[in-house]
């Protein structure tokens, strides 16, 4: 019940969507122009993708690199389990 | 007709994501409840990367011989960006959830959530 | 726990490929600038190898080429990279993570040698995507107790 409701109400604010495919949606007019026009000429790497993840979002990928981090310490802490007290 | 043909791609999301929520809210074991949220993450990385598409444009990497660049022409990168991570972080909350499960399985030799917890009560 | 089976034909494959996917993951993570790739991508690839040879050896097998204290230590090791590369540019006098500054060190102009940084620190993230996908395998499939090597 919860669940039918919720999805009615997120396919009512789709209707204020922007339409598939459109060139003028919100999302690529505020920076990513600029990423785009910029890559090469600022940072030397032609794949926007790489160019934005590392250097201008290296702040994101450093807490990304140490989420995952976390995640694998958490799961050798949790479950790893020595035999006859043999450290590594 | 053009609302549908506009919005499609964000009810097959909408409907992914209500699968997962189901799931997370109605199942009673654990693993299923994982599985949900799996699922419920996998709809909203489709969605980010719907989001970045332009119509008649290429992946955002751009062709050294070309002089002037149009944006219009690459689709937007950001979205990309944001869901690789994400999806990294996915895959790393799924570990340590699963690595959770497994101590709790080892404790309490059940999965089921109400089980569990009437063990607890029990305790006290 | 499921009894260790010996295949010919599944190990001879494995043999084979496992030396190419781990070249094709170098080339993901060093050609990420020109091509879609980078370190997250390349480092699955690479874990993906180390799994193969679980999955199609056993554990010791791959333990003996790839042992549980490289895999810890690997683990920081990529944290580390790109939290010097970032705290190396403090020193040299810029902000965190600003690459442009390592050209006082790096004899190329200011612009290559961001692409540059951004190479290191791919690196730096592909291995440590690497370890990590190798150690939760490796506590999840055995609870933990991988001594004997029995998955």
């Amino acid at each position: 019940m919860i669940v039918i409701l919720t999805g009615a109400v997120l396919i009512y604010s789709t209707l204020d969507m922007p339409d598939w495919g459109d060139p003028n949606s919100p999302a690529s007019l505020h920076v990513s122009p600029r990423y785009i026009e910029k890559t090469i000429e600022e940072t030397a790497t032609p794949n926007a993708v790489t160019s934005v993840l590392a250097d201008y979002r290296g702040y994101d990928t450093l807490g990304e690199t140490t989420v995952i981090f976390t995640a694998a310490v958490v799961c050798i802490l949790l479950l790893r389990r020595f035999e006859d007290d043999k450290t590594l | 007709m053009e609302t549908v043909i506009g919005k499609y791609n964000y009810w097959i999301y909408i409907a992914l994501m209500m699968i997962g929520f189901y799931a997370m809210i109605a199942k009673r074991n654990l693993v299923k409840k994982i599985v949900g949220m799996n699922i419920f993450q996998t709809a909203i990385i489709l969605f980010f990367i719907s989001t970045a598409y332009k119509k008649d444009a290429t992946i955002p990497i751009l062709i050294k011989s070309q002089e002037v660049i149009d944006p219009a022409q690459y689709i937007n990168p950001l979205p990309h960006v944001l869901m690789l991570t994400a999806i990294v972080v996915m895959v790393s909350t799924f570990g340590v959830a699963l690595a959770v499960i497994m101590m709790l399985y080892n404790q309490y030799k059940t999965l089921d959530e109400d089980e569990i917890i009437e063990i607890l009560r029990k305790k006290k | 726990m499921i009894r260790l089976y010996d295949d010919l034909i599944i190990q001879t494959v494995c043999r084979i490929m496992i030396p190419l996917i781990q070249l094709f993951a170098f080339y993901v993570i060093a050609h990420g600038h020109y091509s879609p790739g980078g370190g997250f991508q390349g480092g699955c690839i690479l874990g993906a190898s180390f799994i193969l040879m679980v999955i199609a050896y056993d554990i010791n097998w791959m333990k003996r080429r790839f042992s549980e204290k490289k895999n810890i230590l690997l683990i920081a090791l990529g944290v580390l990279i790109y939290a010097l590369v970032g705290v190396l540019c403090i020193l040299l006098g810029a902000e965190y993570l600003n690459y442009g500054i390592l050209h006082k060190i790096i004899p190329t102009d200011s612009v290559k040698v961001r692409a540059l940084g951004t190479l290191i620190i791919e690196i730096g993230v592909g291995i440590t995507v690497m370890a990590v996908m190798v150690s939760i395998f490796l506590n999840l499939t055995t609870l933990g107790k991988h001594e004997k090597g029995e998955v």
